[in-house]
């Protein structure tokens, strides 16, 4: 198989983001990378099927979240529970996915259900327009909006509750301050 | 990346003496905090850059002379 030269940097600009994309969906580095590389065989398999001058990065996101839902959803019914694996898997490797700064955050956002943080990461984080989202998700663009602001009501209501005193010098900074201080 | 679109006055979560006001400036700093540390966490990933294996595995497919294509 012979790539076409943009092809492959285009592929290649988007792992990064569809990596950062597969933690949030499975919530463990490994199996996170795992799933891009099988996204990535897919993809070159079916390069064919990619209408060049459209969104590389949307189409990679399409076929990672497609084999995520169809494979690991699969994989997890085999072995055991429907909610709160995500959470303890998170658990497990605290140190996998973000620094310690983040715990709050990434525990809220743990206890999202997985339509809605996904939702919120792609319009979010990874910078896609509901448009592209709602093509990614198989959904309309109105079904991503609402997931969108039901994902920040639900996170906003978490994290005022966790830590309504937490405004001022916010935990990040005071955790880089207390290094330094140390230091 | 797009405007995070504030999602209004909707903080009845906030059961607290505080009337309107507060309770919707609480509701738009909480939105910055959301929107800052789910892309603080997304970045962490993204800057990590592209791992070997994938520059790898994209090397051992882009092979022009492979035999078996064609």
């Amino acid at each position: 198989m012979a790539l076409d030269a943009s092809v492959r940097e285009a592929v290649l600009a988007a792992v990064p983001s569809l990596r950062a994309f597969a933690i949030s969906l499975c919530g463990n580095v490994d199996r996170a990378d795992d799933l891009v590389q099988e996204t990535l065989l897919r993809a070159l398999a079916n390069i064919n099927s990619f209408q060049p001058g459209t969104n590389m990065s949307a189409w990679l996101f399409t076929i990672l979240r497609n084999h995520f839902r169809s494979e690991y959803r699969k994989r997890r019914r085999e072995v055991e529970d429907g909610d709160g694996s995500y959470a303890e898997t998170l658990k497990s490797h605290p140190e996998q996915y973000g620094r310690v700064e983040f715990e709050e955050f990434r525990a809220a956002l743990a206890k999202l259900p997985p339509d809605q943080r996904e939702a919120l990461v792609l319009v979010g984080a990874s910078g896609f327009s509901y448009e592209e989202a709602a093509t990614i998700c198989e959904c309309a663009v109105g079904t991503i909006k609402s997931r969108v602001n039901r994902a920040r009501t639900r996170l906003s209501e978490l994290m005022s509750v966790e830590n309504v005193d937490d405004f001022g010098p916010d935990r990040t900074t005071r955790a880089i301050l207390a290094r330094t201080e140390r230091a | 990346m797009k405007d995070a679109k504030p999602t209004g006055p909707r903080s009845q979560m906030e059961t607290g003496t505080n009337p309107g006001k507060a309770d919707a400036k609480l509701g738009r700093d909480i939105q910055a905090k959301i929107g800052q540390q789910l892309r603080a966490l997304y970045d962490e990933v993204v800057n990590q850059g592209v791992p070997d294996r994938f520059a790898d595995l994209l090397n051992r497919l882009d092979k022009p002379d492979d035999k078996e294509s064609r």
